[in-house]
C-alpha cells in the first residue's frame, strides 16, 4: 500500500492501522474461527465411519428431526406474528403502540433460562394451569408444545424487528393508494405490502430459523432432557458430552455449525437484495421520497 | 360530479386541523385549496379522498352522502405529493393496478388497450416496461396521474402535485395538467402552498389559514381584491404600513390613500412593489434606500421609510438608484383593511 503519498487523515498512521488490524485479525481467528475448525476437525477424528455412524445414530436422529419439526412450527407462526406485529405498529395508531414496542423487545433482554423457568411455572405440574392441563391429560412441558413454546419465545422478537424499522421508513402512502385504486386489504397487503418487505422479512426468518435451531438454555428446561424423545439438537450435543462421547458431540455439533453456515451464506445473498440493517437506507431512498421539502411561500 | 363540503371538522389529538369549513365545487371545475403548511388544506383533500373522516359535517358527492364511504368505494383518483408508485410494479403494472383489482371484471387485453391509452394520453408511450426508480420525477408524476385516471374517477385529487419537482418541469406540467383537465372535464382538486401555481391553473382560488376559508375567488378575484392582510401578503410580496382612516381616506403621514370601505380608526395599508415608485423629491414617504437587488426584469429597492418601516419597491432596470439615496416613496394603488 503507497498510502504516503496521500497526507494522512486522522488515526491513519502505519503503526496504528497495522496494530489494530492484527489485533483484530488474531482476536477473530482465536475467539470465532478456531472453534470452528476444530469442531470439524473432531468430527472426522476417528474417520467418516464414526461419523457417520453418529450422525445415523437413533438418538441423533430424533434430535436431528424433533429440531426440525421445531423450527417447522415456531418460525411461521413467529413470521406471521412479527409481520402482523410490524403492520400494526407502523400502520396504526393505537394507545399502547410504544408498549407493544417495547413488549416485543423483551426476549432479546430477558436471559432465555428465564423464559424457561417461567414456563415452568406456569405449564408445570405445581404451575398455573398445571392441574388443569394434567386433568385435560394435555402435555405441555417435557413435550413438544413446551419445546415450541419456549423457541417460540426467545425468538419472538426477530421478524418484527427486521420489519418495523423498514415499515415505518417506508410509510401509509403505498397502501393508501392501492386502497384509493380500489384494492381490498388483504389484497393490498398481498400486492404492495408484501413484496416490498419481502427480503427483510426473509431476512427475519433465516435469523429467527437459525436461533430456533440453536436455542439451548431455554428448551433445556422445558423439554426435560428424555433422550431420544425431547431431545433437540443442542441438549442432545450437550448429552453426548457429558457421555463423554466427545465424537459424536463433535460430529452432532458439525450438523449446526453446517446451518450456521447456511445462515450466514443466506443472510448475505439477502443483504444483496438490500434486507437488512446495513443496507436498510439504500433500500428506502429506492422506494421514493425525492422529497423537496414543503417551501413556504 | 358536484362536491359539496358542509362545515367539515377535523381534529388529530388536540390539534384542529379544520374548523367547520363549507365549500362547493362544480362539476367539472378545477380548483386550488391554497395555503400555508398546517393550513389544513392536504387534510381537507384528504378527507374528500377518505383517506381521513371528517369528525364533524358532511362531505356530499353529487347529491349523495359520501362522507362515510370507505377511500375504496369512493370512485376517487388520488395522486400522492411523492407520487406513492409501486417501486417493484413497471410503470404499465402501475397504472393497470387500479384496473386488476376492481370489482367490475376486465379482459387482460381490454386492461392493456387502455394502459396504452393512458400512455399516450401523458406522453409516456414506450416507457411501460420501465420500473419507476428509472424514470424522472416529472414523468414518475405523469404515471401517477395516469393510474388514478385509469379507475375512472368521478374526482381527481392531486396532493402538492409539483412540490417535489424544479422549476422548469414545474411549469410545462402545470399547463399540461390544465390541458388534461379541459380534454377529460374531471372535477379536479389539488392542493398547493404555491401561489403562483394555484393562480396559473385554477377555475377557483380557495385560500385557507389554521383550518379554515379566508377567501375563495377567481384568481382574478382573489388577486384584485384581497378580503384581508393575510391574503394579500400570501398572494405575493406587499409591503405593510400603519395608517390611520378617517372619512374614508387613509392617512400613511402625509400620503392620503382612498379607502371608501374602511371604518375611521387604525388602519394598514398593502402595497405591492410594483405598485410603488420612487423619485428624489416632492410629495410621498421619506425614506432612503438601503439596498438594490437586481433582477431580471427590473430593479428591487430595499428602502427604510423615516416612520422605520421598511419598504420593497420595483424601477425600471435603467433607473440609477443606489444605497444611501434619499427620496420620497409614492404609492400608486394600495388595499387598506382595518387594524383588527
Amino acid at each position: 500500500m503507497h498510502t504516503h503519498k496521500k497526507p494522512p487523515r486522522v488515526g491513519d498512521s502505519v503503526l496504528v492501522r497495522r496494530t489494530l488490524i492484527g489485533f483484530v485479525l488474531l482476536f477473530g481467528a482465536l475467539l470465532v474461527v478456531s472453534p470452528l475448525i476444530v469442531i470439524g476437525v473432531q468430527a472426522f477424528s476417528q474417520g467418516w465411519k464414526v461419523y457417520s455412524a453418529t450422525i445415523t445414530n437413533s438418538d441423533t436422529r430424533h434430535a436431528i428431526l424433533l429440531t426440525v419439526v421445531t423450527a417447522l412450527i415456531a418460525v411461521p407462526i413467529n413470521t406471521i406474528f412479527g409481520v402482523a406485529a410490524a403492520w400494526a405498529i407502523t400502520k396504526f395508531d393505537f394507545f399502547g403502540r410504544r408498549l407493544l414496542l417495547v413488549v416485543i423487545e423483551i426476549p432479546f433482554s430477558v436471559s432465555p433460562i428465564v423464559a424457561g423457568v417461567a414456563y415452568l411455572f406456569v405449564y408445570g405440574l405445581q404451575g398455573l394451569f398445571g392441574p388443569a392441563l394434567e386433568a385435560a391429560d394435555i402435555k405441555i412441558l417435557f413435550a413438544l408444545p413446551g419445546i415450541v413454546l419456549a423457541s417460540m419465545f426467545v425468538t419472538a422478537p426477530f421478524v418484527a424487528r427486521e420489519l418495523i424499522p423498514l415499515m415505518q421508513a417506508q410509510g401509509r402512502e403505498l397502501e393508501e393508494a392501492a386502497t384509493s385504486l380500489g384494492a381490498s386489504g388483504w389484497r393490498t397487503f398481498l400486492t404492495v405490502t408484501l413484496p416490498n418487505i419481502k427480503w427483510a422479512m426473509l431476512y427475519g426468518v433465516v435469523l429467527c430459523n437459525a436461533r430456533v435451531m440453536g436455542e439451548f438454555g431455554a428448551v433445556s428446561i422445558v423439554s426435560g432432557n428424555i433422550r431420544g424423545q425431547t431431545n433437540t439438537l443442542p441438549l442432545h450435543i450437550e448429552l453426548l458430552y457429558h457421555d463423554y462421547q466427545a465424537a459424536g458431540a463433535f460430529a452432532s455439533a458439525s450438523i449446526l455449525a453446517l446451518i450456521a453456515v447456511f445462515t450466514i451464506l443466506a443472510k448475505v445473498a439477502l443483504e444483496r437484495r438490500g434486507a437488512g440493517r446495513a443496507r436498510r437506507p439504500s433500500l428506502v431512498a429506492a422506494c421514493q421520497h425525492n422529497s423537496a421539502e414543503e417551501i413556504r411561500p | 360530479m358536484k362536491i359539496r363540503l358542509d362545515t367539515v371538522i377535523k381534529t388529530f389529538d388536540t390539534f384542529r386541523a379544520v374548523r367547520g369549513v363549507s365549500l362547493e365545487i362544480g362539476s367539472g371545475e378545477l380548483v386550488a385549496l391554497l395555503g400555508p403548511s398546517g393550513s389544513g388544506k392536504t387534510t381537507i383533500l384528504r378527507m374528500v379522498a377518505g383517506l381521513e373522516y371528517a369528525d364533524g359535517g358532511a362531505i356530499y358527492f353529487g347529491e349523495t352522502d359520501a362522507t362515510h364511504i370507505p377511500v375504496r368505494d369512493r370512485g376517487v383518483g388520488f395522486v400522492f405529493q411523492h407520487y406513492a408508485l409501486f417501486p417493484h410494479m413497471t410503470v404499465g403494472e402501475n397504472i393497470a393496478f387500479g384496473m386488476k383489482v376492481s370489482k367490475t371484471k376486465r379482459k387482460p387485453a381490454e386492461i392493456a388497450a387502455r394502459v396504452a391509452d393512458l400512455l399516450r394520453l401523458v406522453r409516456l408511450e414506450g416507457l411501460g416496461d420501465r420500473f419507476p426508480m428509472q424514470i424522472s420525477g416529472g414523468q414518475r408524476q405523469r404515471v401517477a396521474l395516469a393510474r388514478a385516471l385509469a379507475v375512472d374517477p368521478k374526482v381527481l385529487l392531486l396532493d402538492e402535485p409539483f412540490g417535489a419537482l424544479d422549476a422548469n418541469v414545474r411549469r410545462d406540467l402545470r399547463r399540461w395538467l390544465r390541458e388534461i383537465h379541459d380534454e377529460l372535464g374531471i372535477t379536479t382538486i389539488f392542493v398547493t402552498h404555491d401561489q403562483e401555481e394555484a393562480l396559473d391553473l385554477a377555475d377557483r382560488v380557495v385560500i385557507l389559514n389554521e383550518g379554515a376559508i379566508v377567501q375563495q375567488g377567481t384568481p382574478a378575484e382573489v388577486t384584485r381584491a384581497p378580503k384581508s392582510g393575510f391574503v394579500m401578503r400570501f398572494l405575493g410580496d406587499a409591503n405593510r404600513l400603519s395608517a390611520t382612516v378617517r372619512d374614508g381616506v387613509a392617512y400613511v403621514g402625509q400620503t392620503e390613500i382612498s379607502a371608501l370601505d374602511c371604518i375611521d380608526g387604525p388602519a394598514e395599508v398593502f402595497t405591492r412593489p410594483g405598485d410603488l415608485d420612487w423619485a428624489s423629491g416632492g410629495a410621498g414617504i421619506k425614506a432612503m434606500v438601503s439596498r438594490v437587488l437586481d433582477r431580471p426584469g427590473e430593479r428591487r429597492v430595499l428602502a427604510l421609510a423615516e416612520s422605520g418601516e421598511e419598504l420593497e419597491f420595483d424601477v425600471e432596470p435603467e433607473r440609477q438608484i443606489a444605497a444611501g439615496d434619499r427620496g420620497v416613496v409614492t404609492i400608486r394603488r394600495a388595499q387598506v383593511f382595518a387594524k383588527s
